[in-house]
């Protein structure tokens, strides 16, 4: 909580002035390049084939997977959790992750075989040939050291020739290429002096400046917020381009990958399941895993029915026989339970890997009707009201005469990026604020932000769901004591009926009785945040404040947890709901309010602040949220950038 | 429960765990029904003064003619109940700061780190003898000062984990729900911190050995004529030469229960993390 909020104010003081300015065009100027066509596909620079890679039990992690990639092309590496895609980059760089070995395939980079070098030969590969972007910058940059050290460390491992001149020389190119400050005085600087984006942005001048052949880069953006991610996504494609490097772009993220790569692989259990140009998976998508990942992903420009997958991925030797899809597919047949289909060439360079090609989409995107109009005003009073609320962090302000109104059976995102004050806020009316203070009115009566200080009544009617899942429960609890636990506190029945409570709970989040007697760490992430929705559920709740309760699990899992919510939500419990994906406002709001800097700088309904954002901020970002629709079917964006500027 | 059970399996699967075990059980046997086995009473006079060993007497006599294996039988019992009393004692008293100093933060945190710190300063077995000086040689006295000589450190050692287990969320959730603080400090806390706990109570043990038997041998522990392996050490000293056994039988004892406890807690202690970072 502290840490995001000095983050926050980090990321203001350096990320505004010229930098911002600069790559804030690069983005604009991007977006209209974005639509002139590639140069064709010259010879392979990266070449896969039947790579294997097996746990040491002898499970396989990833297996047959092949796939090439040209120079200045950049391939989107997509699954879940589990899909095996991480550990396919990192093998790319001759690597495998301990106790996993490649056991079968070839892994060729401009015309070396990586998997035939030496540890001391991969050495001099890795970094001059393959370069690799890794996931968090904040874990990666050591914090005792400057960047420039982190910079001269690359150029002394890998060229040693050169001089302390010519290093700073050539760092201060790569910085003016990657879009950072090129200043003696920048390289001064600790990691934790610089904005997240930045951060990132040192790791791509780490990953560039060797001039690599082949970049690999694995989430580089997820670390980041939405504006800073459309960033440093363009400074990718440039570079890419402008270099002729080729690049592997590892997500899980399809909203994102559609933004940067000219050709996607979709993982599956380890397999590939759909290999396609962009365009191609995102109009025809072939594989019925494909659809239920598209159809599954909240857009921030329509309110979609969202339709979750059933069941969850297998994780590495608990794959199925047969196709390892076939379970959570619609169309399976006992075909696909015993025969593993082979990856089939489709048209126009679509490969699939399905018996049921023929047999139609297997999941079908939907548009839903749009929000709910807010009630009108006349309805009685508000169940909850936030006259305003202001929260401190140290000596810092970072909640400004906060106010909003949530009618009952309502449900209103707060939307802002980290440092925005929008978890403290939600915190707050929890009763979790401690250092806020402000007048709140729940029913009407005055809400104190302190939990204590409230009655138990008050207490078991607001409830608050963690983001995290895998910290909100207590690892040596049972679910069962989870929940039997809050109700004897709240009504004070005996074990049994409580018992029986905790059942009919499990039933209302979808989780099978039985799981009542495992502990947390047995239940997979989705299931998890189940729990977390049922124990405040068990409580009898008249709101919930949810606290980007999705935000750490995969896409086709948040959508069976937001539908759980929407019905949850039509059974006449009012919902706060704090997050930062616009697709998700949509997908599940009825009105929203967005927070800057601590202040409301724009509230509405849900569909006129996304449609027609007032505000600049709001404006800025709709349109850096990345999105699968088509930028065609989307409002131009240099139309909205004149109506706002005058 | 097939968690526990399969976590026990693990923790029993390891060889030093077993070791350690098998050998803490068989001093804590020996010990404890050593006194039914005994020839002859630990005060009779049976013998001359350091005797040799004879077929009567197998580890001979004493520095006054006691029968040195009847007093190895019997000696054990002091030892194993105050050892194990003054470590437990230690390590519930300890926590039970500890957690409170990491639950309740700002002054009660302040002041009882101050006051640990202030104990710490003294070394262990100084503070055991000031205090037994002045207080008397009863054994509970002696168990009482050898915890108050230990808690320190488990009050360091529970709040340094507690810290960290105190902003998890899920301790966040309690306190939302208006849960008692009671329950919030015992049931969703202490669970979280009690391996590291229950090693270190194993390393305490040890410890506990050392210093009983150290006090017994300094004159401060079990007052003779009772039978006490430390005691036992420092009343056969002089006669070390000529009978070594009457030395060497309640070293050999005391030094096997220190490395049985020591192994068990360190092997738990490791199987333990492995365990945990394969969860993780």
């Amino acid at each position: 909580m502290s840490v995001i909020a000095v983050d926050g104010h980090a990321f203001r003081r350096v990320e505004s002035g010229a930098v911002h300015d600069a790559a804030q065009n690069e983005v604009f100027g991007e977006v209209a390049a974005q639509s002139r066509p590639r140069p064709e596909p010259a010879a392979p620079l990266l070449k896969v084939q039947g790579l294997r890679v097996q746990l040491a039990g002898g499970a396989d992690v990833v297996s047959d997977v092949s796939f090439e990639v040209a120079a200045g092309r950049i391939i989107g590496l997509v699954g879940e959790s589990g899909s095996g895609k991480t550990t396919v980059a990192s093998a790319l760089l001759g690597h495998v992750r301990h106790g996993a070995r490649i056991v079968e395939g070839r892994i060729e980079v401009a015309g070396t075989d990586l998997l035939s070098l030496d540890e001391d030969a991969l050495r001099t590969v890795r970094g001059r040939v393959v370069a690799h972007v890794a996931q968090d910058p904040a874990t990666t940059l050591n914090p005792l050291l400057r960047i420039g050290t982190h910079m001269h460390e690359v150029l002394e491992v890998h060229a040693p020739a050169l001089d302390r001149a010519a290093r700073e020389a050539r760092i201060l190119d790569v910085f003016a290429d990657v879009g950072l400050p090129a200043e003696a005085a920048f390289l001064k600087r600790f990691p934790h002096q610089l904005s997240g984006g930045q951060q990132q942005r040192v790791l791509l001048a780490q990953a560039f400046v060797l001039k690599p052949r082949l970049i690999v880069l694995d989430e580089p953006t997820t670390a980041l917020d939405v504006s800073t991610q459309a960033r440093v996504l363009a400074t990718i494609r440039r570079l890419c381009s402008q270099h002729g490097v080729a690049a592997v772009y590892v997500s899980h993220d399809l909203a994102v990958v559609r933004e940067l790569v000219d050709d996607v692989i979709v993982l599956y259990a380890g397999r590939i399941a759909e290999a396609a140009p962009l365009a191609t998976l995102f109009d025809a998508p072939a594989h019925p895993y494909s659809q239920g990942l598209l159809a599954a992903i909240p857009d921030v420009a329509e309110r979609r029915a969202l339709q979750p997958i059933p069941g969850q991925a297998p994780a590495p030797g608990t794959r199925p026989a047969g196709c390892a899809f076939a379970p959570r597919c619609p169309l399976a047949d006992a075909r696909c339970g015993s025969e593993q289909p082979a990856l089939s060439h489709l048209h126009g360079g679509q490969q699939a890997a399905c018996l049921k090609l023929e047999a139609g989409p297997a999941f079908r995107i939907e548009a839903a009707a749009s929000a709910r109009r807010p009630a009108a005003e006349a309805d009685g009073p508000p169940l909850l009201e936030v006259a305003q609320i202001d929260a401190w962090y140290g000596s810092r302000q970072v909640l400004h005469n906060v106010a909003l109104r949530l009618g009952a059976g309502e449900c209103v995102a707060v939307v802002g990026e980290s440092g925005s004050g929008k978890t403290t806020l939600a915190r707050a009316l929890a009763g979790l604020g401690e250092h806020a203070a402000g007048s709140v009115l729940y029913r009407g009566q005055s809400l104190s932000l302190h939990a204590r200080e409230r009655t138990a009544d008050v207490r078991h009617q607001i409830q608050y769901i963690f983001q995290n899942p895998y910290r909100a429960l207590n690892p040596r609890h049972r679910v069962g004591e989870t929940l039997t636990a809050a109700v004897r506190h709240f009504f004070g029945v005996d074990r049994a009926e409580a018992r029986r409570r905790a059942e009919a709970v499990m039933a209302r989040v979808s989780l099978q009785p039985g799981l009542l007697d495992a502990y947390p760490r047995e239940l997979s992430g989705g299931e998890r945040q189940r729990v977390a929705i049922a124990r405040a559920l068990v409580c009898e709740p008249q709101l919930l404040i949810c606290d980007e309760i999705t935000s750490a699990l995969d896409v086709s899992v948040q959508a069976t947890i937001l539908a759980l919510l929407r019905e949850l939500q039509a059974g006449g419990l009012s919902i706060l709901f704090v997050t930062h994906d616009l697709g998700v406002v949509r997908a599940l709001a009825d009105r929203v309010v967005v927070l800057r800097e601590g202040r409301v700088v724009e509230h509405g309904a849900v569909d006129d602040v996304l449609d027609h954002p007032f505000n600049r901020y709001t404006k800025q970002l709709v349109e850096h949220s990345p999105s699968l629709i088509d930028a065609a079917h989307r409002p131009p964006r240099e139309d909205r950038v004149i109506r706002y500027s005058i | 429960m097939s968690a526990h059970v399969s976590s026990l399996r693990a923790v029993l699967s390891a060889r030093q765990v077993r070791f350690g075990l098998v050998l803490t059980l068989a001093v804590v046997g020996f010990a404890l029904f050593g006194p039914l086995f005994a020839p002859h009473a630990p005060t009779d006079l049976v013998g001359i003064t350091y005797g040799r060993p004879t077929a009567g007497a197998p580890l001979g006599y004493d520095y006054i003619g006691h029968d040195v294996w009847s007093r190895v039988l019997a000696g054990g019992v002091s030892v194993v109940w105050m050892s194990l009393a003054s470590a437990a004692i230690a390590l519930a008293a300890g926590t039970a700061l500890g957690l409170l100093a990491a639950f309740a933060r700002r002054r009660v945190d302040q002041a009882i780190v101050w006051f640990t710190d202030v104990f710490m300063a003294f070394p262990d077995l100084i503070l055991v003898l000031l205090i037994v000086s002045m207080l008397g040689r009863d054994h509970w006295i002696i168990v009482l000062t050898v915890a108050v000589a230990f808690a320190p450190g488990v009050v360091r050692l529970s709040r340094g984990i507690a810290l960290g287990v105190v902003n998890q969320e899920f301790v966040e959730a309690a306190e939302m729900m208006g849960y008692p603080r009671s329950r919030i400090l015992f049931r969703e806390i202490l669970p979280s911190i009690l391996t590291p706990l229950l090693v270190h109570l194993g390393i305490m043990l040890t410890w506990a050995v050392g210093m009983l038997s150290g006090l017994a041998f300094l004159g401060y522990g079990v007052a003779p004529p009772a039978a006490d392996w430390g005691l036992m050490i420092n009343e056969n000293r002089a006669g070390l030469l000529i009978q070594p056994a009457a030395v060497f039988g309640p070293v050999l004892l005391i030094a096997l229960f220190a490395l049985g406890t020591n192994l068990l807690a360190e092997g738990v202690g490791r199987v333990t993390s492995r365990i945990e970072e394969r969860r993780s």
